[in-house]
């Protein structure tokens, strides 16, 4: 509480409740009296400890002896950095133009999942539930799907239902694909309609794997008749095509900028799928259902492209799969083009594949972003940094802190397994900056916060849900990846190709000098940084 | 390799009537003519497998994850044990009755062996399923792409042919598709009830299949699982054995697959009386045996 909010609250309520176009944020709100005595009499209640017994329990719980019994810790999972298969099912279905997502399961669940993805996206999520209750879970969920989609056509007159499933759903066994053929035959879904549908049960895998079987679904469902022999493109021009699989992205500036940078090369390129104009749509008065999407027939025609490019590897396994082996389409397996490296290994595989040439206009702006790292470069360099996140948006930015010279130290990544470690590994171990990292996978938030404590760091670089606990280590975070529900329209920007890297490099080097110039004593307080 | 030819069956009936038993007798005769074999056992019970590999029940697929934590941490080696002529056997397990949920077992461990590779170089995988068809986790085996043939084991116990009515209704439900799941026939396993083959020959044809094979009921079939066996292995000589080589042979060549026909509970007591059961089809309900002698003496 800041003195003048203390003083106010102390001189009683009336002054701040008489004015009532004053709007008092949570800082002021609960400092006033009525709250502080009600917090007083809560804890009374409750017969909480006293202050000295709190502080001390935290003081142990920051120290290496609780380090080594949270490692063992076995039945708890606090805040793992991770969400539901669904969720990412519903992403992967709005990268569709006119397509419903359609969860089905209880209306819960779908809350959750728009809500999510509202928070971060500061956008609205349409998406609709079978409604599953009690019954439903008894007699399983057909009954309530085939009224769901009937209904969903009727209110919402999308071109495509894509349906994933929840927990309930999986449990009791519901086989989507039979539902959908009764749908069917109820009279419920016109034959042929456009319903893939994805198994996506949360108790394995997580966003990343739900994410990949819709749009798994999807891609096979929209290319059935492809094989491997038909490599014509009805939509091709003179310039050479790729499809883009931009994965479970949380920034939609890097659809947007992976077309810019391709166009530069004179490449054109087919996202699958895009969720970008839908998750980042004009305010122009007008609300539109279904505001962007990748068109269904640019999907079709997909299998005639020249290549696949995924910007991430974990969320498309089983849709990369599906490219290479029945569509007999090579897929550029690169690193997420996070940082200098990364992008430019992602450009020349693209150039190659395509058979064009990167443009002076591209090198000159990789130029650009060298100089800037090269100026931001002494604030950066030895910085001990904490990092958490989903596989792919990790290794791209360990990639790019190495360049930068910072030094990764503790690595967690929830959804992470085999394949992650062993590329974390090797990436860090490939530069002196990473040899010192430790790469937890599995793990949770609560680990990080051990291990920020007993080993600190100078920065973290990860979600929202780190906000606790950077300050707790007195450490600033810079809001990265997924989810970032408190720092606004940070996912409007690009993070991918060089322009990404300068935004990334923005954000962590003035991260840095703020705290440099909180911390700095008066005489330190410098103008030039 | 995965064998474009491989068949994959689904084994089902009432609770007792000796599934277990009769899929293992008839894959070790498709094993003798040198056929290359997988069980899956979906019974919580893991007891599918046992008289191929002489032991009680196998290490499942669900023990060995909840040991480990997580399916994901299991490896198939883990799990697959080849058993009398190199079949190999898989046994699903699930939880202690009461708890948890054994159908989710079943789609788990099915699901596991996919994504590992079981299905590799085998001309026939046979899901061997817990009693009725009671939820969606029981009916994985004859989901899309999974068991394309289906035999009821019944006998000619009105619980059984009840069993076998339900589970045809359960098949009808997958058999929409043109490659949808097909009822391949009923094995009659005998409990020598009056009438029973021609009791089960007229359910088949009410069913829309067929009466594949009529297993006499023969005591050497419990002296081979005492002692953990096939009687295939038992006693390879014994006219048992000779039957299921018949049944073996016959599921082999069957050509009659088909989309079954479920009847009407009512009709299933009519098929009953029918085949005389019971000698008037008029106001036998709740009359004791008493009552009934007592009425014949009027009419006589």
């Amino acid at each position: 509480m800041s003195e003048a909010t203390a003083g106010r609250a102390d001189s009683g309520n009336l002054d701040l409740r008489g004015d009532a176009l004053r709007v008092l944020d949570h800082n002021e709100l609960f400092g006033l009296q009525e709250y502080v005595q009600q917090h007083a009499a809560k804890r009374e209640l409750e017969a909480a400890p006293s202050d000295e017994e709190v502080e001390a329990t935290l003081a142990w719980s920051r120290g290496w002896e609780y380090r080594e019994l949270n490692f063992a810790r076995e039945a708890v999972v606090v805040n793992p950095l991770k969400a539901c298969q669904p969720l990412g099912a519903v992403l992967a279905a709005l990268g569709f133009a006119g397509t419903l997502p359609y969860v089905h399961g209880s209306q819960g669940c779908v809350a959750y999942f728009r809500s999510h993805l509202s928070r971060h996206f500061k956008e609205p999520v349409p998406a609709v539930s079978s409604s599953m209750t009690e019954d439903a879970a008894v007699f399983g969920g057909q009954a309530n799907l085939i009224e769901g989609v009937e209904n969903a056509r009727a209110l919402y007159h999308p071109d495509m239902i894509a349906i994933s499933t929840t927990c309930m759903a999986e449990v009791i066994g519901d086989d989507v694909g039979m539902f959908v053929g009764s749908a069917e035959q109820a009279g419920a879904l016109p034959v042929g309609f456009l319903a893939p549908y994805a198994n996506t049960p949360s108790f394995v895998g997580s966003h990343l794997t739900g994410y990949d079987s819709m749009l798994y679904a999807i891609l096979s469902l929209l290319t059935k008749d492809a094989s491997p022999d038909a490599v014509v493109d009805p939509a091709a021009g003179s310039r050479p095509r790729i499809n883009v699989l931009p994965g479970f992205d949380p920034y939609v500036g890097n659809v947007r900028e992976i077309s810019r940078l391709l166009d530069q090369l004179g490449v054109d390129v087919t996202v699958l799928g895009d969720h970008s104009d839908t998750l980042d749509s004009p305010a122009d008065g007008d609300y539109k259902l279904y505001p962007g999407g990748t068109p269904l027939a640019a999907v079709t025609a997909a299998p005639g492209a020249v290549a696949s490019l995924p910007l991430q590897a974990f969320s498309t396994r089983r849709s990369r799969q599906l490219i290479r082996d029945t569509w007999g389409q090579p897929v550029l397996d690169v690193a997420p083009p996070i940082g200098i490296r990364n992008t430019d290994a992602m450009l020349m595989a693209v150039a190659e594949a395509t058979g064009t040439e990167i443009p002076v206009e591209v090198t000159a702006e990789r130029g650009r972003v060298i100089d800037a790292i090269t100026d931001s470069h002494p604030y950066v360099h030895g910085k001990r940094v904490a990092v958490a996140g989903d596989p792919d948006l990790v290794l791209g930015l360990l990639s790019f802190l190495l360049e930068l010279g910072a030094e990764p130290t503790h690595i967690l990544c929830t959804p992470g397994d085999a394949d992650f470690e062993a590329a974390a590994y090797e990436l860090l171990h490939a530069s002196p900056y990473g040899a010192h990292a430790t790469i937890w996978t599995g793990k949770d938030a609560w680990h990080l916060r051990s291990l920020v404590l007993t080993e600190p760091v100078d920065l973290i670089i990860g979600p929202s849900y780190l906000k606790g606990i950077a300050r707790e280590a007195d450490v600033p975070l810079v809001r990265f990846g997924f989810p970032v529900f408190d720092r606004h329209h940070l996912h409007r920007y690009p993070i991918i190709g060089y322009a990404g890297a300068l935004n990334l490099l923005t954000w962590i080097v003035n991260t840095i000098l703020d705290e440099l110039d909180r911390k700095a004593p008066d005489y330190g307080l410098d103008i030039v940084r | 390799m995965r064998n474009p030819s491989m068949r994959q069956i689904a084994f089902y009936g009432k609770g007792g009537i000796g599934k277990s038993t009769t899929q293992q007798n008839t894959m070790a005769a498709l094993a003798e003519q040198g056929k290359r074999i997988m069980i899956v056992g979906c019974d919580p019970k893991a007891d599918s497998t046992r008289l191929m590999l002489h032991a009680k029940a196998q290490t499942s697929v669900l023990s060995i994850a909840a040991e480990l934590g997580s399916v994901e941490d299991v490896e198939l080696e883990d799990v697959m044990r080849e058993g009398y002529r190199g079949v190999r056997c898989v046994e699903s397990g699930g939880p202690e009755p009461g708890v948890g949920c054994a159908g989710r077992g079943v789609i788990t461990s099915i699901n596991f062996l996919e994504a590992n590779g079981a299905y590799e170089d085998l001309d026939y995988v046979t899901y061997d399923v817990l009693g009725d068809v009671v939820c969606g986790g029981f009916a994985m085996p004859i989901r899309e792409k999974k068991a394309q043939e289906i035999y009821i084991v019944t006998s000619g116990e009105m619980m059984a042919m009840y069993a076998a009515n339900n589970i045809a209704r359960g098949v009808l439900k997958y058999a929409h598709r043109e490659d949808g799941v097909r009822l391949g026939g009923l094995i009659c396993n005998s409990r020598q009830v009056d009438n029973e083959r021609e009791l089960i020959e007229e359910l088949a044809r009410r069913l829309n299949t067929q009466m594949i094979h009529f297993l006499p009921r023969d005591n050497v079939v419990q002296h081979a699982e005492l002692r953990r066996m096939t009687v295939l292995e038992y006693d390879p000589a014994a006219s048992m054995a000779q039957e299921y080589r018949t049944l073996a042979t016959k599921i082999d060549e069957n050509t009659m697959k088909t989309i079954p026909t479920p009847i009407e509970m009512d009709d299933l007591e009519q098929l009953l009386v029918d085949f005389g059961m019971v000698d008037s089809d008029d106001g036998f309900v709740a009359q004791t045996k008493a009552q009934e002698l007592a009425a014949k003496a009027l009419v006589g």
